[in-house]
């Protein structure tokens, strides 16, 4: 008799978040299976070599934060660390690096292999097992049946997935991948809503084949800034990436054939994102420009592949040979492979709630693109949250929540369940209203204590982060202690009011005339400071009147958010809401009332009939 | 579950035709109980009203308003019925038996602003109409409840997204084909800006002293006539006039109409040094009054000393009447107009002026989008936030940060900016897709 295996948690699929996934529900300490069909794809970058950029490296730095892993594996394989708005503010520098495919990948499978909890096993999964409407296993592709507490599926573009090019069409995930049928029939047959969504990549180049010499190019930072709290330094060898243009007659040859794109053939009719066009897109939509910017970005430090960054594309191999040899620098250039376009359905969002957990299918949690996300890093944050929700609820321990007030992932998730997707989801600062207060350079201090309390972050992690956490907080009173006159100030040249008003180092610091060397000449022991204290102390002062602002929002935003809506409650029976806004808030069943306002359409004035309603329930 | 509203919604009294409202989730059975079959949606129908037990109330118009589609947003319904005030009792009687509750103030309105069929600005607007007493009030109101004010705001608001996706643009794509000046680009959009929201604050107080009228005082010495002048343009006797100066004590404040515009006329205390307790209380609440008047009128007693202290709180812009022209000549050398309050032609003079300086105060090229105080104080909360945005010179988060406060201010106005605009207006502009 076969013996018959429980496992606390079951994770489908081996890319980005269902690595997260595996990991945060191991860390956990549940009993973890990652079930992929094949293994040595595991941590495997399909798309763009890069990890990291604005809104984009703030997530990696939060997952890093959390213990996760991709702050640690990029670390480990990176070739071109940059870190983006250098010369700005801190709350919008954004680290991120060009990565060599294949040490991620093997960094990635190093690291879960050696994850203690975790069972990597590779087969296919043929379905679902539900009982009483709640999922409690998977049927492998051999029919092997493997129960567990919770399900995290992680499948990226494997619903409906077709790959266009040129007048070619091809059902698959990635290119090579088969899709897996019946696990799809499992979800349509589940009733969750679906949309459909476009993405493209760019044909791969042999990099020998590219004229260098006759090229710009971007070289990595002098000093590369590590993603992960953990790591002191870079020991990469760092690279340059090159940089060209596309000329009028690369855009000739396309606007000639734009019947051959998926789009403008009439053959593809999911949406695709408005920040990472196809050329196509750009020469039809900025039909004024002659000329857009390509990044020839190497994929590893001994494979000479290259991602042309900027012309993803699905137009014939034919033409997209032609217009790539219209380039300059790639003359002669020898494509490895060509660029398409996938359409894939995805599960709308708000069928899930906070945890990533479907409302449907309890037991059943999706992260990644299948849920309209589109990026490594989006993925992998949902993975986190996904794997360690699922690991919890196996544990019966209340569910794993980030706030739009703590973290991008509070704002990634919050978005994706509250207001669905139109197109593929991507991170921006812009997206995060308290920008000013999630940095990347304060992700630990925003979660790793909490990330201890959930039960996701490691001794090691813990250990590194009280010793930080502890300086931090004796620098900061050492500043508190140190104060200076106006008089005082202007013996050391130092502009302040003179209003007699005593000030502290952190005061003074907040003048953007007044720096931290300044105040080195005033109080000589600041100098023994450690850089990523001193650096903290700095951030924060700079940022002083701003962030009292942010905190203020902050409680009003947590008012609203402390205001739990019944998940029982009737949208049908609260008068005064028009049936557009009743339908609104009975697709998403909000959890607090300010979700409830978050939800496009929702107006003021519902929010009020909403807030008397629950008011007088409760009364 | 929201309850079911009536209420009254022509004035108490005999009148040919009195209008009973109804709105709320109840309204249809209410109909249905009262006047038998619920008629089509917006079609007047005849009625016969019966009660509950079965005695007849009236014959009446019926309207039929399903929900979204009516003012409320809710379901809702009229009766017209004879206005006569037992036949509005024994309605009202009825409806109150079906279980339908007796409305609040305002809350047909506040229902509207619930459901999204107006926002807080036409809202305000609804309030003025009702309120308004002359026709400069009126059209104010109603461009404000047509959604000027709204609409402006949106625009302003459009103005905002423009700037705060140049900010953001810069911010979240450095590595793209954004320009590299791109944020600079936002600078005269704000500029402009900040002088429209400028420009509209102080219309907003134009447009708060059209809505609450346009104030002037009558000031001076005691016994200089000031009295005898309000019940002249109040034409009736509104302030005891007596020769005993110091007659009036507290301010006697008259509503009139000049030009169509609402003006309140305030007689005071006559200004002089006393110990009378009360007396001098007047002059204190005179003397506030006054400052914050829109015109002062001084009034000098033409019979009184040749050489009168001519107040030195005159300023530029006030009128100055020398008074009792009547009694004779009066003396050289005094202030002002010679005036009589007991001449026909002298108070028509008068009216004419004060017309004349109520116009040229209240009404602009066109009426004034902000109406109150509080649109004042919020659109130059977000004018200020935007002077601030231009001063962050290196910042662009923190300018964002500013342009987002501004939005914000404009928000409390209607409604709410949206990141998802933000990001929208950057990818219809830059060619983002590196």
């Amino acid at each position: 008799m076969q013996r018959l295996m429980i496992w606390d948690v079951i994770i489908i699929g081996g890319g980005h978040a269902g690595c997260e996934a595996a990991a945060a529900s191991a860390r956990f300490g549940a009993r973890t299976l990652l079930l992929t069909h094949k293994v040595e794809t595991i941590g495997e970058m399909s798309c763009n070599p890069a990890i990291g950029g604005l809104g984009k490296g703030h997530l990696v730095r939060e997952i890093d934060a959390l213990d996760g892993l991709m702050g640690r594996m990029a670390d480990k394989a990176g070739i071109q660390f940059r870190m983006l708005n250098r010369s700005k503010g801190a709350a919008v520098r954004g680290p991120r690096s060009q990565i060599d495919r294949k040490l991620y990948r093997e960094a990635m499978q190093a690291e879960l292999a050696a994850t203690p909890n975790l069972t990597i096993t590779a087969e296919a999964v043929e379905d679902l097992v539900v009982e009483a409407g709640k999922v409690v296993g998977v049927v492998g592709g051999t029919g092997k049946v493997y129960r567990a507490s919770g399900v995290v599926l992680t499948t990226g573009t494997f619903l409906k997935g077709v790959i266009h090019r040129g007048e070619e069409r091809i059902p698959a995930g990635r290119v090579g991948d088969a899709p897996a049928i019946g696990l799809a029939d499992r979800l349509y047959a589940s009733g969750l809503k679906m949309g459909r969504l476009k993405t493209g990549t760019p044909a791969r180049l042999d990099g020998s084949t590219i004229a260098w010499d006759r090229l710009e190019m971007q070289a990595a930072d002098d000093e590369p800034v590590p993603f992960s709290f953990l790591t002191d330094r870079i020991e990469v060898r760092q690279i340059a990436c090159g940089i060209t243009y596309t000329t009028p007659a690369t855009h000739a040859i396309i606007a000639e054939r734009l019947t051959e794109s998926a789009v403008y053939g009439g053959r593809a009719t999911g949406v695709g994102p408005r920040y990472c066009p196809s050329i196509e897109d750009k020469v039809v939509r900025f039909a004024d420009k002659t000329s857009h910017q390509i990044f020839l970005e190497p994929e590893g430090l001994d494979d000479d592949t290259v991602y042309p960054n900027g012309i993803s594309t699905s137009v014939s191999a034919e033409t997209q040979g032609l217009f790539l040899r219209t380039i300059p620098g790639l003359e002669n250039v020898v494509v490895r492979r060509y660029g398409y376009a996938i359409e894939y359905d995805y599960v709308d969002p708000r069928e899930l709630y906070p945890t990533l957990e479907t409302k449907r299918l309890p037991g059943l949690y999706l992260a990644g693109q299948i849920n309209g996300t589109t990026g490594y890093e989006e993925a992998g944050a949902q993975g986190l949250v996904a794997g360690l929700n699922a690991a919890r609820a196996a544990a019966g321990a209340e569910p794993a929540a980030f706030a739009r007030d703590e973290a991008y992932i509070g704002v990634l998730i919050d978005d994706l369940v509250t207001r669905g997707v139109t197109e593929p989801y991507r991170m921006f600062t812009s997206r995060a209203e308290f920008r000013l207060l999630l940095r990347a350079d304060n992700a630990d201090q925003r979660l790793t204590a909490k990330g201890v309390a959930l039960g996701v972050v490691g001794p090691v992690r813990a250990a590194a982060f009280a010793a930080k956490a502890a300086a931090l907080a004796a620098a900061r009173a050492e500043a508190a202690t140190l104060t200076l006159t106006p008089q005082e100030a202007a013996k050391h040249g130092l502009p302040v009011k003179a209003d007699g008003h005593r000030r502290n180092a952190m005061e003074l610091l907040a003048y953007p005339t007044i720096s931290f060397e300044d105040l080195t000449v005033v109080w000589p022991q600041l100098a023994a400071w450690a850089p990523a204290v001193r650096e903290q102390v700095e951030i924060d002062a700079s940022y002083a009147g701003y962030l009292d602002r942010q905190l203020a929002d902050v409680t009003a935003f947590r008012r609203d958010e402390d205001l739990r809506l019944p998940a029982e409650l009737d949208y049908a029976a609260i008068g005064g809401l028009s049936n557009e806004v009743r339908q609104k808030l009975s697709a998403v069943r909000p959890l607090t009332l300010g979700q409830a306002a978050r939800i496009e359409g929702v107006t003021p004035g519902a929010l009020t009939a909403l807030l008397a309603h629950v008011r007088r329930r409760a009364a | 579950m929201t309850d079911t509203i009536f209420a009254p919604a022509t004035a108490a009294g005999r009148a040919a035709v009195a209008v009973v409202r109804l709105s709320g989730p109840g309204t249809k059975a209410a109909v249905r109980a009262l006047a038998g079959r619920v008629p089509a949606a917006r079609r007047a129908a005849v009625r016969r009203l019966k009660g509950a037990t079965g005695g007849e109330i009236d014959e009446a118009v019926v309207l039929w308003f399903p929900g979204p589609a009516s003012y409320t947003g809710e379901d809702a319904a009229e009766f017209h019925v004879h206005g006569g005030e037992a036949v509005v009792a024994a309605l009202t009687g009825a409806l109150s038996s079906l279980g339908l509750r007796l409305a609040e103030p305002g809350e047909f309105t506040r229902r509207a602003f619930e459901n999204g069929k107006l926002d807080l600005a036409q809202a305000e607007g609804v309030a003025d109409l009702i309120d308004a007493e002359t026709e400069a009030q009126r059209r104010q109101a109603l461009e404000q409840l047509g959604g000027r004010l709204s609409g402006v705001q949106a625009r302003w608001r459009d103005a905002l997204t423009s700037a705060l996706a140049l900010f953001e643009a810069a911010v979240d794509f450095p590595d793209e084909e954004v320009p590299a000046d791109v944020a600079s680009r936002a600078r005269p959009i704000l500029e402009a800006l900040i002088a429209e929201l400028d420009s509209a604050a102080q219309g907003a107080e134009r447009g708060a002293r059209v809505r609450e009228g346009y104030r002037i005082a009558l000031l001076g010495a005691p016994n200089a006539g000031k009295s005898t002048l309000l019940n002249a343009l109040a034409k009736r006797d509104a302030a005891i006039v007596a020769a005993t100066p110091g007659t009036t004590r507290d301010i006697i404040e008259v509503p009139l109409v000049l030009g169509g515009y609402k003006v309140i006329l305030a007689d005071t205390a006559g200004l002089r040094a006393t110990n009378d307790e009360i007396e001098a209380e007047g002059v204190r609440r005179a003397e506030a009054w006054a400052a914050a008047a829109d015109l002062r009128i001084w009034l000098v007693d033409g019979q009184g000393d040749p050489q009168p202290d001519v107040p030195a709180a005159i300023r530029v812009g006030d009128l100055v009447l020398t008074t009792k022209r009547d009694l004779g000549e009066g003396h050289d050398g005094l202030p002002g107009e010679p005036f009589t309050a007991r001449s026909p032609n002298d108070v028509a003079w008068l009216e004419r002026t004060l017309t004349h300086s109520v116009i040229e105060a209240l009404s602009g090229a066109e009426p004034p989008a902000a109406t109150r105080l509080r649109h004042r104080d919020l659109l130059a909360e977000a004018s200020d936030r935007l002077r601030h945005a231009l001063s962050q010179d290196e910042s662009l988060e923190l300018a964002a940060e500013d342009v987002r406060l501004a939005a914000r201010a404009l928000d409390r106005i209607t409604g709410r900016i949206d990141p998802e605009q933000v990001l929208g207006r950057i990818f219809s502009t830059f060619c983002i897709g590196k």
